[in-house]
Formats: C-alpha cells, structure tokens, sequence
C-alpha cells in the first residue's frame, strides 16, 4: 500500500498525523506530508486507511500502480 | 435587545437566538435538511443557513464567491465591535486572500503541533488547580468555574500576558465576549484590552522579543511594516476566537458526561479512547458558526443568493448530518470514520484547531482524573450561549 497527500487539498486538520503519527508528518504551516515515500508497512495498514477516511479536505489518497 | 417574535416557519424565517433553538437547535436542523436544507430569514438581513454538509463545505471552499468580509453570525454584535481602531478587521478570519493568505501564514506556526505540545504541561496545572478549588466542596459550575476559566489563560500565557495580570485580563474578555448585551461592560473589556495591545506593541517596538507581537510587527510586506492597527486586528483574533470557542467545547463535552453515565464511565476506565473522544465530542457538539457575505448573486441549490446576503456556516449542524455520519444524533466515543467539520473546512480552517483539541483533552482528563462520578444537580438550571458560538453558561454539577 503507498499513499500520498495532496498539498493543495490539504489545510492542515492534522487529523491523519493524530491518528497515525508513524505515517505522517506536519510541518509549521500545519500541512501534511507522508513520511518517506508514503509506503505503508502492513501492520499500519489498518491505521493509513484511518487517516484517509477522516480527513475532512478528502485529501489522502491511497495510490493505485 | 432586539424584539424578538417567535419562529413559525424555520425555513423562511428562521432565528439563531430563538430561546428555543439555543437550548435544543438538532431538531430544527434535522427537519431543515429534511425539508429545506438552505434555510432563509429576513431578521438581521437577508440571511441563508445550509445545513447539509455538502452545501456547507461547497461554501467554505469558495471563498471568491462567499467572502470573509463579514464573519458575525449577529452582525450587530459579533465577538468583535465594528470599532475604527481595527480598519483591517481581524485578519486573517476576517479576510479574503491576498491579505488572509499571508497573515495567515504569520499566525500558523504559533499554534503548530511543536509549539502546541509545549503549552500542554501549563494547561495541565491550570487544570489541575481549577479542578483544587472545588472538588472538596461537591460541586462546582463547569461551565462558569472550570471551562471557562481555561483557554483564557492559556492564550495569555501565549501572548506573554503576565501571570499577575491573568485574572484581570481573563475579566475583560469576558466582559467582551459574554455581555453583548450590556455595550457599556463590552465596551470598558474593549477599551482595556485594546490599551494594553497598544502599549505591549510600544514596548515591542523598541525591544522585540521571540513572541507573536514582535514577529507581526517586524514582518514586512512588499518592504513596507505591517500597520500597527492590523497587528492589533491579529493580536485581538488571536484572543478572542480560541476563548469562548473553546471553552463552549469543553463545557458541552462536561455536559454530555455528566447527563451520559455510560460514556463517562467508559471513558474513565478506557483514557485510551480520549483522543477519538475529543473529535466525537467536537464533532456531535461543535461550538463555532461562522458567516460569510455573498459578493456575486448565485444559486445554490435553488436558492437565490443575491450579493450583499450572508450565510451562516452551520458547521454544527453539518456535522450532524445523517448523510454523512452514521447515527449522527449519538455520541459514539469511538467513532472511527468522523470527518468532522467543527474547526471549518478550507482556507479558513481554525488556525488554533491543535491548540483547542490540546485543551479539551487537558480539561478532560484533569476532571475525570480527580472527578470520575457527576451529574447535573438535580433542581439547577443548565443555562446555553448560542448564535456564534453555543455552548453552556452555566452547569451546576455534584459529585462525590
């Protein structure tokens, strides 16, 4: 699984990195960002699909090869 | 006051301070989006309130066709007087981009997740000793001794108010913001907050320190320094919107313990389910309404709006939304799909949204920590605040 955040559509809820902190980082300015190169390990699965389905600007997306 | 008389129809002619509609609005929102899920009013001005959360977050996100121009719900008395001091408004709550954009910009790194968990060790004490005051006695106000006693003081300790003055400052923004009525108290809060901004950004002037009133008074834009009178407008936002917002948070989750044993309980013996508790309780509770004024005419879901109208962001009731949200009317603690719009959605969302989940949470756990088992009193008067901002006045509990 690899996700990834879309900065434009991102104001800086910051509900994905309350929600799974090992998958997200937020800068200053409150915009998030996926850390890394947004692969999720298998056991944060779980966590990742959390952190999409509560994010109020939709802006998380689970990208698909 | 205004003359009020009752509301016969809430699609045509609705009214935000109904007695009615303050102390139990759900209902009206659950029949609007039923049968008129944009509702109008003359009273106060053309007014729209969407309440279905796809027209509110549609709003929110246009921000070139609904401006920030005029953000009070009651437009004669908003959280901030129309007052000639603040010619900017309260930017960057009250602006539209290009000035929201950088102003904003100013603002956010004050309340980023690192400065945030900072502050977090203060409010604990403050907590902590609200929380000494009155648990010997048995009861207390939540509302009047506990939460509104909180984000004042946090914000003060963030703007760099000394500690002496704490109390003294805590008093005139109460007096700005609970006595919209009373012009004369309103206006001595005002006065007084204003002069002593005033007389911070003097001192600042010749000796800037590492605080937010020294980086917007030395910031340049296109060369030139920010006018004194807009770091004023940013200075006074910063007070006055993470204040009664926060505490009405704090005081309606109190409420929602104290009337719902099974959810104190569980989240007494579960303190791991507090942080999705925090976002069920912001979201089945939300304090904020925001308004917006239309600057082209547009139809929105068959609603005419004409430029001049205003909207009321009901993000309130958005949250409520059974289209969105399973059992939208109950408190789920756990709810694990909650995209809940409480701090806004867009450009304006709340800038201190880390800071108010930080001191819900704080109040939260300091008062089920020493005070696991309330209840309302029985006999007492549980009293709201609504328009702008709704949550309780007053909250008579016992305990113990």
């Amino acid at each position: 699984m690899r996700i990834r955040v879309d900065p434009d559509a991102c104001q800086g809820h910051a509900r994905c990195y309350g929600l799974a902190p090992e998958l997200f980082d937020v800068d200053d300015y409150g915009l998030s960002s996926v850390i890394g190169d947004g692969t999720v390990p298998p056991e944060l699965e779980d966590k990742a699909r959390l952190a999409i389905a509560n994010c109020p600007e939709f802006a998380i997306e689970e990208l698909t090869d | 006051m205004a003359s009020r008389h009752p509301v016969v129809d809430w699609a045509t002619d609705f009214d935000v301070l109904d007695p009615g509609y303050v102390a139990d609005p759900f209902t009206v929102w659950d029949h609007l989006r039923e049968t008129c899920p944009i509702a109008h009013t003359d009273r106060r001005g053309s007014t729209w309130m969407p309440t279905r959360y796809e027209d509110v977050t549609a709003i929110a996100h246009d921000v070139e066709r609904f401006s920030s121009a005029q953000i009070s719900v009651i437009p004669v008395a908003g959280p901030v007087p129309d007052e000639p001091v603040l010619p900017y408004g309260v930017p960057p709550i009250s602006a539209d981009p290009p000035l929201h954009t950088w102003t904003r910009r100013l603002l956010l790194p004050w309340f980023s997740h690192r400065r945030v968990d900072g502050y977090e060790a203060m409010t604990r004490e403050l907590c902590a000793s609200l929380v000494d005051g009155f648990v010997g006695a048995g009861r207390a106000d939540a509302a009047a001794g506990y939460a509104q006693q909180i984000p004042v003081r946090v914000i003060a300790h963030i703007l760099g108010v000394p500690g002496g003055l704490a109390d003294e400052f805590t008093e005139w923004v109460r007096d700005v913001l609970e006595f919209a009525d009373d012009p004369e108290r309103r206006r001595y809060g005002f006065e007084r907050l204003t002069g002593y901004f005033l007389t911070e950004i003097d001192r600042r002037r010749s000796e800037p320190g590492d605080d937010l009133l020294s980086t917007l008074l030395h910031t340049e834009v296109d060369g030139q320094p920010v006018d004194e009178r807009l770091v004023l407008g940013t200075a006074a936002l910063v007070l006055i919107a993470g204040v009664d917002t926060t505490w009405s948070a704090i005081g309606s989750s109190l409420w929602h313990l104290a009337t719902h044993e099974d959810d104190r309980r569980r989240l007494v013996e579960d303190p791991l389910l507090m942080p999705l508790a925090v976002e069920e309780l912001l979201r089945a509770y939300s304090p904020v309404t925001m308004a917006r004024v239309v600057t082209a005419d547009v139809d929105v879901g068959g609603c005419p709006m004409r430029a001049g109208d205003r909207v009321l962001m009901n993000f309130p009731a958005a949250n409520r939304d059974p289209s969105v949200f399973e059992r939208a009317d109950e408190v789920v603690l756990d709810r694990a799909v909650n995209r809940h719009v409480a701090f806004g959605s867009g450009i304006h969302r709340c800038a201190g949204s880390n800071l108010a989940r930080m001191e819900l949470r704080v109040a939260l756990e300091e008062w089920l920590a020493r005070i696991p088992e309330f209840t309302v009193e029985a006999g007492a008067e549980v009293t709201w605040a609504g328009g702008q901002v709704r949550g309780p006045r007053q909250l008579p509990v016992v305990f113990p």
